[in-house]
């Protein structure tokens, strides 16, 4: 049974509340009926070993898994009191309230503006678009790189641009909460700076779950941090808590290195 | 071993020679096979030019076939050619690509798919004149569209439809599913992901495998002849219900004359075919590299 500690949500209602979510990828069990509230405006990081199900839980969030041939969740995961996986709830816009950013970055093979520009369209959106496409590369701290060619292909652009373009292009879309799935992890230790930087500015405005690999960095960044094993939650707690105190011996001897 | 372990002379052993002698072998007998094939099709287009070459004029491409040789040009042909390779165009595209994009992008692994993509492989290897018997007994037959234009057009077109599928089909699996994830992770639909990402992606593949398919249809003989194409037509094409003929027929046709001046103008034909197939590459090439360069 898992360890879940005090999780302080401001008295504000969390962001999302995942309850006995499980995932099956035809026969095998990803995701064992994990119970987790992520608090708003918080960032929550989820470790574990690799194949241990965090990405997979993270792509329940904004129904990614639904992209995946013979995936398959069970349970609920709360959002503003509905349900994601309730039948009348459209995973198109799902996606656009929670974004998602992933681990090696994905421009799209055209401009920079047109990078940002995407999102805000299919999604209708009417307005001054020029001047969320400066908004957001701003908010990705971003805007005094690349201000003076907007024009050029996203692909000239150094990696570690390029993810922060990603994540600029994802809160172009204006959502409430971003999912980050080992955004740091192809990038070099001074990119890789910049990006936790810009978490840790990004969580004044959103709520942010991201998967890592990397303790120090969840150390870093997180308020909560939730490990998994085996496509189970082992802990999950505060994050100086997790990684100073641990209930769990298996949680304390992962965050000490002695496995995984 | 003999031989101190730390010197080198650098010499070769007896059984290095060998080995290095069959390298060589092997590399000219892969040569020697690289050769045949240009050869071979440079004696071909050289043999064409000398023939036909001489007769190659303006008054060649603007007459009509005759029964003089002199007087006789390909005009009908390479109109019928033309209406033939744009209408098969216009029809097979559209079909071909929709059907790549509903078997990458929306079809369940299922077994339903993998017979439709069982089918389709196999019937980019059915001999074209059996497409050319269905095209007579479903366009001709069947559906009273009479030897016309609009009938071969449809026959060519079933006839290239899985080359041009597969052609897609490949170029649409090229593109990065991180790309897709992208798009859909930003609020897009299905729709919107595949007509704004991945088809402008893919588009460079497709349009090289259509073009390249078109140039398998404008050298087909036998399926239009079973639809009705006629070898002797003395006026140029005006809608598709017309009446038509292709270069391939007109060539055959005249090869198959006794008179050794047919055999000229036939030679002066294919040269004219010869050019309208490069044209067409040349497009295909310079398309490819127009969208490559957009991205």
């Amino acid at each position: 049974m898992a360890t879940t500690h005090d999780i302080d949500t401001d008295g504000q209602d969390p962001a999302l509340e995942a309850r006995a979510v499980s995932v099956f990828y035809g026969d095998k069990q990803a995701v064992k009926e994990i119970d987790l509230v992520i608090p708003a405006n918080k960032v929550v990081a989820l470790i574990g070993p690799s194949g241990c199900g965090k990405s997979t839980l993270l792509r329940c969030f904004n129904r990614m898994n639904d992209l995946v041939a013979g995936a398959r969740v069970e349970g609920e995961i709360n959002f503003h009191g509905t349900n994601l996986y309730q039948d009348d709830v459209d995973p198109v816009e799902v996606r656009r309230r929670i974004g998602m950013v992933f681990q090696k970055p994905n421009p799209f093979p055209k401009s920079i503006y047109n990078n940002l520009a995407f999102g805000p369209k299919v999604n209708g959106f009417k307005g001054d678009l020029d001047g969320l496409v400066e908004e957001s590369l701003k908010q990705a701290a971003l805007w005094d790189e690349v201000h003076d060619r907007l024009s050029d292909s996203a692909y000239a652009l150094s990696g570690g641009q390029q993810q922060r373009l990603c994540i600029a292009r994802t809160l172009a879309v204006k959502p409430e909460i971003v999912l980050m799935d080992e955004p740091a992890s192809a990038l070099d230790p001074i990119a890789t700076q910049r990006i936790e930087e810009l978490i840790f500015e990004l969580k004044k405005q959103y709520t942010i779950v991201i998967v890592t690999h990397n303790m120090q960095q969840a150390a870093r960044i997180s308020d909560y941090t939730a490990f998994l094993y085996m496509g189970e939650l082992v802990e999950y707690g505060p994050t100086d808590l997790l990684f100073t105190n641990p209930s769990e011996e298996r949680t304390e001897a992962y965050v000490t290195g002695r496995f995984g | 071993m003999s031989e101190p372990v730390n010197s080198f002379d650098g010499a070769r052993s007896s059984l290095d020679r060998r080995r290095h002698l069959k390298g060589r072998i092997f590399a000219v007998l892969c040569g020697t096979a690289a050769m045949f094939g240009i050869v071979a099709l440079a004696v071909l287009l050289i043999d064409v030019f000398i023939d036909g070459a001489g007769e190659l004029d303006i008054q060649f491409l603007t007459s009509f076939a005759s029964r003089f040789a002199e007087q006789a040009g390909v005009k009908a042909a390479l109109l019928g050619s033309i209406w033939i390779l744009g209408l098969t165009a216009l029809i097979a595209f559209p079909i071909s690509v929709g059907a790549a994009i509903y078997l990458e992008e929306y079809a369940g692994k299922n077994w339903i798919t993998r017979l439709i993509q069982l089918n389709i492989a196999n019937l980019a290897g059915v001999p074209s004149i059996v497409y050319g018997i269905l095209g007579l007994a479903l366009f001709v037959r069947a559906l009273g569209l009479e030897r016309t234009i609009l009938s071969g057009a449809l026959t060519l077109s079933i006839l290239i439809l899985p080359i041009i599928i597969m052609a897609s089909q490949e170029a649409i699996r090229a593109v990065p599913s991180s790309i897709r994830e992208a798009a859909y992770g930003l609020g897009a639909t299905r729709w919107q992901v595949v007509s704004q990402q991945v088809l402008p992606m893919a588009m460079p593949g497709i349009l090289t495998g259509t073009i390249l398919a078109l140039s398998r249809a404008v050298g087909e003989t036998a399926p239009l002849i079973m639809v009705g194409a006629v070898g002797f037509i003395a006026f140029a094409p005006s809608g598709v219900m017309d009446q038509f003929t292709v270069l391939p027929l007109q060539i055959y046709n005249w090869i198959s004359r006794p008179q050794v001046e047919f055999h000229h103008i036939a030679a002066a034909a294919i040269l004219v075919l010869l050019a309208l197939l490069l044209t067409m590459n040349a497009a295909a090439i310079l398309l490819r590299n127009r969208y490559q360069n957009r991205t």
